[in-house]
């Protein structure tokens, strides 16, 4: 293993992880919710309670990049796959978060951040089937 | 108000997502590539995430209502179960093909790309597919 420190952004990734760790916590503390991005989208997909702070959150997920290009231009967003790995791609994050019962917002932070085993052992599972596909991919395919 | 407190949680932790480099794909793939050159920043947004969200999520724990009277809805579920562990190695394998997970997908919809766009429909479409298997499993 070799550290790529041309790319390692130290500050904003502390402070972008902040601003998460911030809404996180005002979601749960206003609104008794969880921050999950997949658990938010499914419980609208099935037509769950709280449809309206459900949609008022993503709405504002989407308003994000408005309110940033105010200020600056949006980061690069470079996109390595093409549109049969992208269709891929989401299906299995679609069905695996739902079967995993959360992605990396809703274990990640928010069941880190309440010291969950469940989320703890699922943030382990994807971030290790997360590492062995990209050194599948890069390393054995070379794609 | 609550819709309110709903709309600036999404709004920050949109611009979160952005400024961490969650939104951007080449950087997430660095991450996750432990046998290239390995770009640790990602390691650092949950550390800060969870820096910042551990003490109010500890007083959510001890509450019944909200600060603004909601209920506190936390999941309960204990167990580690398969279903938990098979999905969530799923989820990865997916993350690691595209180098986006839904919270930047959602956010990027209205960025002038495609790919987003392709990767939410998509996600949507597996999710849909997990709830008619759920309901076939129920009956």
């Amino acid at each position: 293993m070799t550290l790529d420190w041309a790319h390692f952004t130290p500050w904003s990734a502390l402070a972008g992880g902040a601003l998460i760790g911030l809404a996180a916590s005002l979601f749960v503390t206003c609104n008794g919710r969880i921050a999950g991005i997949s658990g938010l989208l499914g419980s609208l997909l099935e037509r769950g309670e709280g449809v309206g702070e459900k949609t008022l959150f993503l709405l504002g997920l989407l308003a994000a990049p408005l309110l940033w290009q105010l200020f600056r231009a949006l980061p690069e967003i470079d996109f390595q796959t093409g549109w049969a790995g992208l269709v891929l791609a989401g299906l299995l994050v679609g069905v695996g978060t739902r079967y995993g019962s959360g992605c990396t917002s809703g274990h990640g932070v928010c069941g880190l951040s309440r010291l969950s085993p469940r989320s703890l052992a699922a943030t382990l599972a994807f971030m290790a089937s997360g590492f062995a596909t990209v050194f599948v991919m890069r390393h054995l395919l070379g794609v | 108000m609550r819709k309110l407190t709903a709309f600036l949680a999404g709004l920050v932790f949109g611009i979160g997502l952005l400024l961490a480099g969650m939104a951007a794909p080449a950087k997430v793939l660095g991450f996750l590539d432990l046998a290239g050159a390995w770009d640790p920043s990602l390691a650092l947004v949950m550390g800060g995430a969870i820096g910042v969200a551990f003490l109010p999520f500890s007083w959510a724990k001890r509450r019944q209502r909200s600060l603004l009277d909601a209920p506190m809805q936390l999941p309960q579920k204990r167990e580690l179960d398969r279903r938990l562990i098979a999905g969530s190695l799923v989820f990865g394998i997916g993350w690691g093909i595209a180098g986006i997970c839904p919270g930047p997908a959602v956010t990027l919809l209205f960025s002038g790309h495609w790919q987003p766009l392709l990767f939410v429909l998509s996600m949507l479409a597996g999710m849909l597919l997990f709830a008619v298997l759920e309901r076939r499993r129920d009956h």
